[in-house]
Order: C-alpha cells, then structure tokens, then sequence
C-alpha cells in the first residue's frame, strides 16, 4: 500500500506508541493526586511541556494540552468570544479555514456575534490589506490558518501580524495543524501571533491530543469547566499517556526537518511534472516557497474526486478528496471554491498529501498508475 | 552573519568611581563564571566596556546566558571586520538585510577612537547608510527614534560593526554588596526579595526551615529548585536547611495560641542570624511585604525584629502584591512558587493570629520554651549544599522520563 493521505492522519511512529504503552502500563496515576505516585505523573506532565516548550523556543506555560486541532480552534474562538465579549462582537476570519473553524464561527453567528469570512485569491491565499480593511473598533479576534489543508497555499502570517501589530487589542489565532514539521515555525510562532492550535496526530502522535500555545499576558475563558486542571482553563485529567507519546512525536518530526521537507519535496515533484503533462490535468498546489512541501491537489476535469479517489484505492494507493472531513459528505470544496475555481473542476480534484516516509519509488508507482487511469478516464472525458 | 564577539555595556557602574576597578572585575569574573561551559568564549573586562569574543561559537545561547548576569546593563552581538571600508559596506548590507522588515526606519552612528581612519564620523555615517539605502531602496532613514540602529566603531583593532541592543538585568555584580543571608520560604515573595538582593550586588545564601513530617519532602525539594531558578544569575547558591520541626512543636504545645506565630518567627530569625554571624553575612534578607499577611504588619515586624540588631532587609516590604508576580513571572519563579505544598510558615498558623503582638507579652511568653536549648539542638543538624542552575529537585526521573521523551 501506498500512504499519500498524510493531511488526513499519518501513522504513528512506533517508538511513540511505545511511549505511550509505557507510560499507561507504569505511570497511570492521576498528575492531581498528592501522593508521590500522583506527583510522578504529574513530573512526566511537566516535563513533556517544557519539551514542547523548548522545541518551539516558547514557554511551559504557554503550552496547554487539549483533544485536538477541533477543540484547540474551539477553544481558542469561543473562549475569546466569551473573554472579550464585553469589549465587541465582532471576528475575522478566512472563507478557507478547516470546519472546526467555519462551524465555530457560524454558531458564534447564531448567538448574536458577527464574523468577517475573507476571500482568497486565485492562488488560495487571504490578503494582508483585506484584513486591514475589516477590522473595526469591535473587533476581538483575527483567526487565519497557517498551512491551507485542502491546497498546501501559506498564508500571509507575518505581513497580518504587521496589520495587527497597530491593534494591540485583538486576539490573533493560527491554525497550525497542517503546519508542524515543514520549517514555518517562525511564521506559526511570529511575535504578534497570541495563539496557536495544534493537533498529535498530523505528526505520528496517537489520536485524541493535541496542544494549544496561548501567549502569556492573552487569556480566554475555559470550555471546560471542573477539576481545574491545565490551570483552571482546561479541565479534565490529563491524556498522559498521549501527551508524553505527543512530546516524542514532536521531538522526532523535527529532526532533520529540513532533510524531511527536501524529500517531500522531491517526491511531490515527481509526481507535478508527470501529471502536468496531461491536458485535461490543473494542479492548484504551487511549488513556490509559499506552498507546503507536503499537499498537492489536482483535478481531472470531467472526472468527478471521489472516482479518482476509488480508482487509486483499488491499486492499493490511497489519496482524498480534497478534505478528510468533508470527503464523505457531498461537498465541493471550500477552498477551491473560495479560489473561485469552476465548479466541474473544484468537483474534479483530489489530493496527494505526503510525508517524509515516502518515497521517490511511490512517486514512479503513483505515476504510473496515474496513466494507466488517465487512459480509462479518457473515454469519460468524451462523454461530457 | 557570523558575530565574532559580544560588547557589553556596563551602565550604573560607570558612575561608581576608584570602586570601578573592583567592580569590573568582580564582574568579569561573574560573567566567565556564567559562560563557564562555553570553552571558546573569552572574556576581556575594559573599562569602559567588556568584549566577550566567540571564537566561533554560536552567539544565541550565550546572548540568553548573558541576560541574567547582573551589572550588565546592555550588550550587543558585534562582527569584527577589517579596517576597509568596503568590508564594512558589504556586512551592514548584509546585517540589514537580515533583520529590515517592510516599513522599518534605521541610522547609521558611528564611534571614531582610531583617529588615523582616513573617513571622518560623518562621512562613515553617510557612506555606509548610502550602501545601505543602495541595497535596500525602501528603507527609510529616522536619525530620532529609528527602528534599527546600526553602530559602527572604529577602533585601533579593527571595525565592529552591530546592529542589535539586548538589555541586560541591570544592577551590580554580585558580590560587590557582601554577603546576606534570605530567608526562603518557598512562596511567591521571598525569592523575589532574594532577586532583588542579589541584583544589588549581595551574594546572597539561602535558609530554608522545614518541618517534616508537617511538611514533605516535595516542599524542601521545590524551595531547592526555586534557587536553582535564582542560581541562573549568579552560578552557584549555598542552600541552608534547617529542621523547625521540635521548634514547632514545643511552641505549639507551650506559647498561647495568638502568639504561637510570632514566637515561631522569632525563632527562625534567630537562627538566621546565627547562621549569617558563622558565615560572615552582614544582614537578613527576607519576604515581608508591609500588611500582606499577620506577621507583616509594623507591629509584628517591631516584636519579631527585637530579636537582633543585624539589619533585616525587606527588598519587597513596599510592593503591590500583583507587582512581585510580575516580578515572580519575568524571573521563572511564579510557576514554581504556587505549586501546592505547604510550608513550615503554613502548617500550624492559628486561625486567627496576633495582627497586633504586644512585644512585652512576646517576650514573656517566650520564657515558656528552652529557647537556647532549641536552638542548639536545630543548629547541630543544620545541612548545607551547593544548588547550581539547571539542577532538577522536583523531577528526579527525568533522566527515565527522557527516555521516554
């Protein structure tokens, strides 16, 4: 099999659910409790923070463990909405967020807040200048992903931040889910950003945990309100074992970050010159420094994602429509449309996601399989 | 760009008169002592400025090292170039090209000392801002408040050239002051007060009392790791334990209650001084902060204080409570310091004690108890070591962990 659906979810690494099998089997206790087999967990809880912490060159207590990238940008959105609905009602957002920011929004929308959803260009990225020109005196929060999920497109972080650096006020969030371990740190961590969501299991970490990075001095309110745990911000006992397995993963992904990105890169490549030479082919993922090394979406025009999909799945290579979450749904989508890419096409496109374990021999494999149904495709392309 | 060595201004200090020889060398000394473990690093205390020199290595962990190091007051990461001045056009370009971000305003400011340089301040000044507006056409120039100051300084050896200022800690070197001994509880407060101590130049030792079984093995630990945390300013902090248990209990079982907490403070005091009289120390340091809490008030401090004549100094006595967080949180002790394990101070304080102690009723009660015997018997045990920054007390798995990790 052939694993090119890396957005979706990726493997996790061995060595990480050995952590995690480790720390469930030997150091269960509750990090609350008082006695010292509490206070043993509750060190390794400390110490896969500051790991964290010191891989990102932020502090421990910037770091606050979650279930994921869905309650990181939950959390994130409504806990400010609530901290600072006394001072306005009003969010920006981009048309292209992942759902988990979208629906955030639109039920903000439901109890009387407003939102700003920005359009992107023809190249899927949001404008500096059209942020500037909605901000207005009740604006609480600008929220802009880092990495587009679905096209790989970069977003103008820094020259946003320069915007906000004239509204000390505003709350500045970063999705960062799609951008761990292809060399944006200093555009996910830049001085003006205040928070940051990330999830474990974009970078071979186990399911159900991610973190947050909440800049000191920015506060939101809890959603989850009980034992007090995270600081009294984040109830719950904490996932231990998958926090400390998140830790090694985020640890291992950064090695050799630049060599990983270099491979992403050289297998993507080979797959775009390929593809490109087909007519009835248009690639949305760029190869420029402001695309991801990782995403590359392309559509057959005439064929609709999910047959391409099927197609590559039945020669045991595994690919998505443009987005895991609304793949399974009867959905365009959202970022090929906000490019105002044609309808048929945005219906046509799919999305190889990659990761440092693929390989150039994937890439041949892929191409070749790519002809293969191109020509089968072909006789559709005729019907339309 | 590849720094060569580091300026370190000195500020206060430069106003400190025939003592300034003392100070920059206590201060070299201190600085070498921070950078310890970089072996290429070499320091020269000047006496206008110290020159740290790299020697290749790699600036950033020792600009962050340098940071904590008191007496210094600002310090600039610098390129040692050539007396030519084409090589001093090609690295300015180079420097601003790394740092100018769209919008940002800069100045040239140069220093001449070799007076033999054929260009005079100005025409540097202006040659090498030309160079620079030449590289980077949309930089503007703002000789008043400019967001990057480029420093060329040309001396005898060579030009330096930086463009970056990092602020230092400030203060004066440590050990400049003497020596004092703090009382550290393990609160919020009191390392504050051990900081701010220590940023006026006092070498500061620690006296932690503990009580076990009242107080546990976490609270000695974290009071060990709060002078780690203080440690990273001064390299290394003699941490004095002393066991309160007996103290506390003969005071509970003898002492009225209302006057138990005085009395208890009294007692610690004066084993502190005891302490700093064997050791050489010059005074008390402790946390008090003026009407915080029942032993904070004038008249608690008057009857607890009649216990000695050696200067208690109170380094927080006048702050807001929310202004020694801050303090507590710039320097990476607050996390610490709220964790919840009770201290000696804590576990038998009455439910409501003497706001308002009467000395001579202090002292009367006092009589109830063995006071010498007591304390002779605490001093016998007394335990003293050697905390160093980096040091981890309250983790002692973390070398397992990091298997893990």
């Amino acid at each position: 099999m052939i694993y090119f659906d890396n957005s979706a979810t990726t493997q996790a690494d061995p060595t990480v659910v050995d952590t995690y099998s480790k720390v469930s089997n030997n150091i269960w206790g509750n990090p609350s409790s008082l006695h010292n087999f509490g206070e043993q967990a509750f060190s390794l809880l400390n110490q896969s923070r500051k790991q964290i912490a010191d891989i990102f060159e932020i502090k421990p207590h910037e770091v606050f463990f979650t279930s994921g990238g869905t309650e990181g940008d939950n959390w994130i959105i409504k806990g400010t909405a609530i901290e600072k609905r006394a001072f306005g009602k009003h969010l920006i957002t981009t048309q292209i967020e992942h759902p988990a920011v979208i629906n955030t929004m639109q039920q903000l929308e439901s109890l009387g807040f407003e939102v700003t959803y920005l359009p992107v260009d023809k190249r899927g990225r949001v404008s500096a200048n059209d942020v500037a020109a909605a901000i207005r005196p009740d604006t609480i929060l600008v929220s802009v992903m880092v990495v587009n999920n679905e096209v790989g497109a970069i977003q103008p972080i820094a020259e946003i931040a320069e915007v906000l650096a004239d509204y000390p006020k505003i709350h500045f969030h970063v999705d960062a889910v799609q951008a761990v371990g292809k060399g944006l740190q200093e555009l996910v961590f830049n001085s003006r950003v205040d928070f940051a969501t990330f999830s474990g299991h974009k970078f071979h970490a186990p399911r159900g945990v991610g973190f947050i990075y909440m800049k000191e001095g920015r506060r939101i309110a809890p959603l989850m309100s009980g034992g007090g745990q995270e600081k009294n911000l984040r109830s719950g006992t904490e996932n231990l074992p998958a926090i400390a397995a998140m830790a090694k993963a985020l640890r291992l992904v950064h090695e050799d970050e630049q060599a990983k990105i270099a491979q992403e890169q050289v297998v993507r490549q080979t797959i775009i010159e390929h593809i490109s030479n087909q007519p009835n082919i248009t690639v949305f993922s760029e190869t420029t420094s402001d695309f991801a090394p990782h995403i590359l979406t392309f559509a057959i025009e005439g064929v609709r994602g999910e047959t391409i999909v099927h197609a590559f799945e039945e020669q045991g290579i595994y690919i998505s429509t443009t987005s895991a979450c609304s793949s399974k749904k009867e959905q365009v989508s959202g970022t090929l449309v906000a490019m105002k890419v044609p309808e048929h096409i945005a219906t046509s496109a799919v999305r190889v996601s990659l990761d440092a374990t693929n390989t150039i021999a994937e890439a041949q494999q892929f191409n070749q399989v790519f002809d293969k149904l191109y020509v089968g495709f072909e006789k559709i392309f005729v019907k339309n | 760009m590849q720094y060569t060595e580091i300026m370190v201004r000195y500020g206060e200090l430069s106003t400190k008169g025939k003592n300034i020889k003392d100070f920059i060398n206590q201060l070299g000394g201190n600085t070498t002592k921070a950078l310890h473990d970089f072996p290429d690093v070499r320091v020269h205390p000047k006496r206008d400025r110290m020159h740290i020199t790299l020697n290749g290595t790699e600036p950033k962990p020792v600009l962050e090292r340098l940071k904590l190091v008191f007496g210094i007051q600002s310090f600039s990461p610098v390129v040692q170039l050539p007396k030519d001045i084409e090589a001093v056009y090609a690295a300015a370009v180079e420097m601003m090209q790394e740092i100018y971000q769209a919008g940002m305003t800069f100045k040239v400011q140069t220093k001449r000392a070799d007076k033999e340089f054929p260009m005079d301040t100005n025409a540097i000044n202006r040659e090498v801002g030309g160079a620079v507006i030449t590289a980077l056409p949309d930089i503007k120039v703002d000789v008043k408040n400019p967001d990057i100051e480029l420093l060329v300084d040309v001396r005898n050896n060579g030009i330096f050239l930086s463009s970056l200022t990092i602020k230092g800690a400030g203060g004066f070197p440590v050990g400049t002051a003497g020596k004092g001994i703090m009382m550290l509880s393990g609160g919020i407060d009191s390392p504050v007060a051990a900081y701010l101590g220590m940023k006026r130049g006092v070498d500061m030792e620690m006296i932690h009392f503990f009580s076990p079984p009242y107080t546990t093995q976490q609270a000695l630990a974290k009071a060990k790791q709060l002078t780690a945390v203080l440690a990273q300013s001064v390299g290394a902090i003699k941490f004095i334990q002393i066991p309160f248990t007996e103290i506390q209990e003969t005071i509970k079982e003898k002492v009225p209650e209302g006057y138990l907490m005085t009395i208890q403070r009294r007692m610690m005091l004066r084993l502190s001084v005891l302490m700093a009289q064997k050791r050489n120390g010059l005074a008390i340091f402790n946390g008090e902060a003026l009407g915080q809490v029942a032993s904070q008030t004038m008249e608690s401090m008057m009857a607890i204080n009649d216990v000695t004549t050696m200067p208690i100094i109170r380094p927080v006595v006048s702050m807001d409570k929310t202004e020694i967080i801050k303090v507590a949180e710039e320097i990476g002790t607050f996390d610490l310091s709220i964790m919840p394990f009770e201290d000696c101070c804590t576990i038998f304080a009455p439910p409501s004690p003497k706001t308002r102690p009467n000395l001579e009723k202090t002292r009367q009660f006092e009589k109830l108890i063995d006071v010498d015997g007591l304390i002779e018997r605490a001093l016998a045990a007394v335990e003293i070591s050697t905390i160093r920054p980096g040091e981890d007390y309250m983790n002692p798995e973390e070398a397992v962990f990091a298997e893990l990790l």
